[in-house]
């Protein structure tokens, strides 16, 4: 089943509100929307924000911010005057994995971004800073594409739904954008702001009439028109809300509330709040297709393969992974639904005495094989980069699920061999999630370099436990 | 005090590629190579700068953006990491960057003066933009000259390519009165590709030259075009040309910048030299210089 996110919030993209709400009453208000916002946000269970920002372009694809705590003083190349703006944002890694390999899939150029000191945008870290202040919630951030059109923008919500889906989360998504985003050109006193023209307010209402009867998709429908009526033409198209109607389902009966609206230097800044529960306003009078697949023609390059040789790909891309067996069952084996499959005619783990002994554990995600933080070769088993910190960290996840099968846990570990098929490359990053998880309770280590493992993985842990009474 | 002096024009191509293709210390990530004809260029235009006594570096590139107006660096040093938020791939590049903040100010007063809205850029925290660092490196990788940085002004996307020539052409009259006045000998910079449009897919070896290539004919006529004018110093008529080539080939000098160098050397009627031609991702590169050292008294 494809859900929904819990929530979908559309948020300006100026840093006013943060940094100088006392200094026009339109920019306070602005906040208190903002914190109005960050407290609805609070009552759900969602444990994710998917941040869609018009303020990051991209060239090659979609980019997605996959550093896990991307940190930086950021200044707003045009307000730098207002202050500088230190961050430090917790990235659901997993999930921007995820969102990569979904966006692949459906035939869409996407790549993430991890990189120290990479400049995220100023929208996202106002969103980030104004919504989610104590990083409460992990996020994802994805780019703006700046050549995409409504077919790739759609099928980039899809993808994302596919990945939130995949790994059961709960999602708030976010679409960062002014309405009207005509700006003054000159420097303006705080007290004289106001939307840039009567035109630019009249459809600023007339968008914020129809989010405000959750009519999501209408707006979606107004894109173009919207970019041509009240859009500085910054981009090619006004993609926001072909995103973020996208990852509601093209619905039109979607229950909103408009929390604010108020100029920023003369653009039209709006935080409006969109619930998927019905309003019952009836479903879209008219509408575009919902693509599924992007079927562009990106073959610039030459050398891109036809979708037979990518799906022969595909196929090949599988058989690099070793069969999977299912976990030995004999009347001291422990074996968890949770944990993935073996590779061979093993269980999970054995129970002797009060000592539990598991079988090696790596990363790989039971049901799907994906392994968090990226494999370590390709389809054509060329050396790709990976994240050992994502994949040390879901090892450590696997091997608690089988402790908790055997009603044990991460404490009642006293022996860990951890094996890494590149020392130089990865201790570091692994040593510092172990200190974080299982250095915590302190059993004894040893780490080996080895050659390879049966599966495209950098990082795997053979586990001894003790529990129970002796 | 004698009069300033213009000692060059220079149209100087900024993609990130060509600083990771050089492999210097600053930048983090390393390469096989790539992009030769443009890195050779650059090589040629450091050469015919070699023996020329200059003061400072004066740049306008289209990745600092403001809507408000146009703004100026207006600290004396700036230290940071640069990382493009194209190709961070690519480029990852620890700068420490000298800024001549007197005359930076005095085209700021200049252009204010003139009516023009204007603001010094004071914030320690502030990045420099990745096609300020790229030109500047390619032009004078000893970074031992200052330089003055300016923002481009989206005039084009506000209101038109004609209205954002005019603002361009007003603000290198500024440029060009405040540096006659300062006594320093200044190369102006013009930080811009030719023809824009990107691949929208990157090699698996981003050096690979083999799939290097123009994104497409019109580009290349378009290119070849505004080459041919600026060798042949019809600086007139490239203005005058300027928006359609904006609209057809994606032009990154929408941004102003080589508008701007034109106003600065006055529209000069001389030929400018090109030390290289070259694409990079598809967009087109020429490095051209204005010798205006060599040509008339005060130019």
């Amino acid at each position: 089943m494809t859900s929904q996110p819990v929530k979908s919030l559309v948020v300006p993209a100026h840093p006013h509100p943060l940094l100088a709400p006392e200094k026009n009453e339109g920019w306070g208000k602005i906040r208190k929307a903002y914190d109005n916002a960050r407290e609805i946000i609070e009552q759900t269970d969602a444990d994710v924000l998917v941040i869609y920002s018009t303020l990051w372009p991209s060239i090659i694809g979609h980019q997605i911010q996959a550093h896990p705590n991307p940190e930086w003083v950021l200044v707003d190349p045009d307000f730098h005057d207002l202050g500088s703006i230190p961050y430090q944002i917790r990235v659901d890694t997993e999930l921007a994995e995820a969102w990569h390999q979904a966006n692949q899939n459906r035939g869409l150029e996407s790549r993430k971004v991890a990189y120290d000191g990479f400049p995220i945008d100023v929208g996202s870290v106002v969103a980030c800073k104004l919504l989610n202040p104590d990083n409460r919630l992990p996020v994802v951030i994805c780019s703006s594409n700046v050549y995409a059109n409504r077919a790739e923008t759609t099928v980039l919500a899809k993808s994302c739904l596919d990945a939130i889906n995949s790994l059961g989360r709960k999602a708030i998504a976010v679409s960062i954008m002014s309405l009207s985003n005509r700006m003054f050109t000159t420097p303006i006193q705080p007290h004289d702001d106001h939307i840039h023209s009567a035109k630019d307010d009249e459809w600023n209402l007339k968008i914020l009439e129809f989010l405000g009867a959750g009519r999501l998709e209408d707006v979606a429908q107004l894109s173009r028109t919207i970019h041509h009526q009240i859009r500085v033409q910054k981009v090619v198209a006004f993609k926001p809300m072909w995103w973020l109607s996208s990852m509601n389902q093209h619905r039109n009966n979607l229950t909103g509330e408009v929390l604010g609206y108020e100029p920023i230097h003369g653009a039209g800044a709006a935080v409006v709040v969109l619930d998927p529960t019905s309003s019952g306003q009836g479903d879209k009078e008219y509408d575009e297709d919902s693509i599924e697949t992007f079927a562009g023609d990106r073959d610039v390059l030459g050398e891109r393969k036809d979708q037979d040789s990518v799906e022969s790909e595909d196929r090949s891309s599988h058989t690099q992974h070793p069969e999977l067996w299912e976990p030995t069952d004999t009347h001291t084996s422990v074996n968890s639904h949770e944990a993935p499959k073996p590779v061979g005619a093993y269980p999970h783990a054995r129970r002797e005495g009060n000592i539990l002994y598991l079988s090696g554990v790596g990363p790989r995600q039971p049901g799907t094989s994906q392994i968090p933080g990226g494999a370590i070769k390709d389809a054509d088993g060329k050396a790709v980069d990976y994240d050992i910190k994502a994949q040390t960290r879901a090892v450590v996840s696997n091997i608690e699920k089988i402790l908790h099968e055997a009603g044990a846990s991460l404490e009642n570990i006293v022996d860990v061999t951890t094996f890494l098929i590149d020392m130089d490359r990865d201790f570091k990053g692994y040593n510092e999630v172990w200190a974080e998880t299982l250095g915590v309770y302190g059993p004894t280590r040893t780490t080996i370099a080895i050659k390879a493992l049966p599966t495209p993985i950098a990082v795997e842990m053979k586990v001894v436990a003790r529990f129970g009474d002796d | 005090m004698a009069e300033g002096q213009i000692v060059a024009g220079l149209l100087a191509p900024h993609p990130p590629h060509l600083v990771y293709a050089e492999n210097p210390p600053q930048n983090e990530p390393t390469s096989e190579g790539g992009w030769e004809q443009l890195r050779w260029g650059y090589e040629r235009l450091r050469k015919s700068l070699e023996d020329v006594d200059y003061d400072c570096i004066v740049i306008l590139s289209p990745h600092w953006q403001t809507y408000v107006g146009t703004h100026f660096l207006g600290l004396e040093r700036f230290e940071s990491l640069s990382v493009d938020p194209i190709f961070p791939n690519l480029f990852r590049f620890k700068y420490d960057v000298s800024v001549d903040v007197e005359l930076s100010k005095a085209i700021h007063d200049h252009a204010k003066e003139d009516g023009m809205a204007v603001k010094m850029m004071e914030n320690p925290d502030f990045r420099i933009d990745y096609g300020t660092i790229t030109s500047c490196h390619m032009i004078r990788p000893e970074w031992d000259k200052p330089i003055v940085s300016i923002s481009s002004n989206r005039g084009h996307a506000y209101y038109s390519v004609e209205v954002m020539q005019e603002m361009m052409i007003q603000l290198g009259k500024a440029t060009r009165k405040a540096i006659l006045e300062s006594g320093k000998k200044c190369v102006i910079v013009a930080s811009n590709s030719l023809s824009h449009r990107h691949f929208t897919t990157e090699s698996e070896v981003p050096e690979d030259m083999s799939v290097e290539h123009i994104s497409s004919h019109a580009m290349h006529l378009w290119d070849m075009r505004m080459i041919e004018l600026m060798r042949s110093g019809k600086s007139q008529q490239i203005v005058n040309e300027m928006p359609e080539f904006v609209e057809q080939a994606i032009a990154e000098s929408d941004g102003g910048a080589l508008t701007w160098m034109l106003s600065v050397l006055d529209m000069p009627d001389e030929p400018a030299i090109l030390h290289g031609y070259g694409t990079i991702i598809g967009t087109g590169n020429a490095i051209m210089e204005w010798p205006s050292r060599n040509w008339r008294e005060n130019s």
